[in-house]
């Protein structure tokens, strides 16, 4: 996830004579925890799905009440040979065959499996294996969000982040800006708008939260900090939240990749390699 | 022309996209099988042991314990639900009347304690929660005996480092008989008070499907740390010798021994 402490200093670079100004944005330690965190995603999010293909199915509350899922991913025999994949949300049931509850495997057979191959780690159903990647990413996950929360707020960076009652107030406009694809140029660029920073502030908020919906789900953390379980309504409960959490975060990079894509591709990428930004002088035009 | 350009800068850019991604999934299966990267991968788990302990210790931390009311209508029995090795066969037909649990290995005393010795110790009952490795949890009532004491009175020597259990099951038929159902804890867990050899559950003779006669409870890991249809336990120094030499059934198949979460 980007969440990109700015590093904001508009006295770097003066206006070049195209009308473009070079500005330091991202210090190296933003830089580098963000391309640490969107590795880290990528990899505990696939091996996350390993994990739960081994029982694709969520409750809520302490225990799994199996006959009563808030979610299920199934395999059902069709009419003829094949099988059908089924979803099935708060009792209704979906046909979802080839992604959600069978999709094919390597020799193109259809079989019974939660999420389809491309999406796990290892492609193959190995839980085990599928756990140790999602252990050894969530302990370097956690070391470089602590070191990005710690320069944060060491360098009181959150405030960034922090959109003013005014900013909240025009909501609506931004969202009809962002609508017509029009973005900020010169000072407004210096800043994020109040779009952006609700998005990575909720980012900054959900992370932690499905890390400790992660702990909660540890037999040994639940007798260390009873109190976990109690936070989120359960074992299962937090399984869910655990799920959920990571599913709005996906929305969350889709949604920033297309913004990177179509908000100056280039120059997006080069600020978050080097910390070196351009930003076009003058008014917004059409 | 223009229009075709663009198109064909796109399609070859989600073409590398797509091409990227697959060689990355290839990538990580080959990185899951290679011994290198899996020693790196398999090093998380040391430092989970060492922080999930070191959060425990200094209290001797109880999991949580529910109430009658929490008892989960259908607990799933899951691994061997029914084994068919032919002793334990012949002693499930003689509802284990003649069967005795060995305690030996590196202590003092050997002995061998029946049903009916084991409850005649103090036993301890507990509603906890059961979670399997798989994702899905159940609430069950066990009342057992409680494994530290048994061990004192069994007198364990200096160099027992790890308790063993041997199971009754074949979970898996191999050539070399390491198939076999076996677990290790180290003392830490051995002596927790909530640890207990128990042979009710939910206030019933342990039914086969959960390890009849007697299952092992360690309520602060995973439900394959819990081995059923206990026969023999012994007090070792190492476990490089049992079975593929990991410390138990889904430990020799990748699975950590250290099962805190
Ligand atoms: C410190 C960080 C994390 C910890 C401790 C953690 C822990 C866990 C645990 C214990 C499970 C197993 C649940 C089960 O038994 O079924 C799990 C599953 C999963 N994790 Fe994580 N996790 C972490 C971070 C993440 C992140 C960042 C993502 C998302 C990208 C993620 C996505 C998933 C998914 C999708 C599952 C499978 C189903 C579920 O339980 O929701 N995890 N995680």
């Amino acid at each position: 996830m980007s969440v990109s402490a700015s590093e904001i200093s508009p006295n770097v670079g003066a206006p070049h004579s195209d009308g473009r100004r070079i500005i330091y944005r991202h210090t190296l330690l933003v830089r580098a925890t963000h391309w640490i965190n969107a590795l880290c995603f990528v990899l505990l999010l696939m091996s996350g799905l390993q994990i739960f293909n081994a029982h694709p199915a969520l409750y809520w509350g302490a225990q799994s009440t199996f006959d009563k899922p808030l979610l299920a991913l199934t395999a059902q025999q069709g009419s003829d040979d094949s099988i059908q994949g089924v979803t099935t949300i708060f009792g209704k049931s979906f046909t979802t065959t080839g992604i959600l509850g069978a999709s094919r495997d390597e020799s193109g057979q259809l079989t019974e499996r939660g999420f389809p191959s491309w999406m796990t780690i290892p492609s193959y159903q190995d839980l085990a294996t599928g756990r140790r990647w999602h252990f050894f990413f969530a302990w370097l996950l956690v070391l470089n969000g602590v070191v990005y929360v710690t320069n944060l707020f060491a360098r009181r960076h959150l405030k960034d982040f922090l959109p003013s009652g005014r900013e909240l107030r025009a909501i609506p406009a931004s969202i009809r800006e962002h609508a017509r694809l029009r973005f900020p140029r010169g000072d407004e660029a210096l800043h994020y708008n109040v779009l952006q920073k609700l998005a990575y502030l909720s980012v900054i908020v959900a992370l932690p939260l499905l890390v400790l919906a992660g702990l909660t789900m540890s037999p040994a953390i639940d007798a260390a900090f009873p109190w976990l379980v109690t936070l989120f309504g359960g074992r299962q409960a937090a399984r869910t939240i655990h799920f959920i959490m990571a599913f709005y975060l996906v929305g969350f990079v889709i949604v920033h990749i297309v913004m990177v894509l179509i908000s100056g591709f280039l120059n997006n990428m080069i600020s978050m390699i080097t910390g070196r930004y351009a930003i076009e002088e003058g008014r917004r035009e059409a | 022309m223009k229009r075709e350009a663009i198109l064909s800068r796109r399609q070859m850019l989600t073409r590398a996209a797509m091409g990227g991604a697959a060689l990355g999934l290839a990538g990580c299966d080959r990185l899951s099988n290679a011994t290198g990267s899996r020693s790196v991968l398999d090093a998380a788990e040391n430092l989970t042991r060492g922080a999930q302990r070191a959060l425990l210790a200094p209290r001797d931390a109880l999991a949580p314990e529910y109430g009658p009311a929490d008892l989960s209508p259908g607990f799933k029995p899951n691994g061997s639900v029914d084994p068919d090795d032919p002793d334990y066969v012949q002693a499930r037909d003689e509802h284990f009347v003649n069967w005795k649990l060995g305690i030996g290995g590196l202590v003092d005393k050997p002995t061998q304690l029946s049903l009916a010795d084991l409850r005649q110790l103090p036993a301890r009952a507990q509603i906890t929660r059961h979670d399997c490795v798989e994702g899905w949890s159940c609430i069950g009532k066990w009342k057992g005996a409680p494994l530290g004491p048994i061990l004192t009175a069994a007198g364990l020597k200096p160099s027992a480092r790890y308790i063993a259990f041997y199971c009754a099951d074949t979970l898996e038929q191999t050539l070399d008989g390491t198939g076999q159902y076996y677990e290790t804890i180290d003392l830490v867990d051995a002596f927790h008070p909530q640890t207990i050899l128990a042979y009710d559950m939910n206030d019933e003779p342990l039914p086969v499907a959960h390890g009849a006669p007697l299952r092992l409870r360690v309520e602060r890991q995973l439900g394959y740390k819990m081995a059923k249809y206990v026969m023999r336990i012994e007090a070792i120094e190492s476990f490089d010798k049992m079975g593929r030499g990991r410390g138990g059934f889904w430990e020799d198949r990748g699975y950590e021994w250290y099962a805190g979460i």
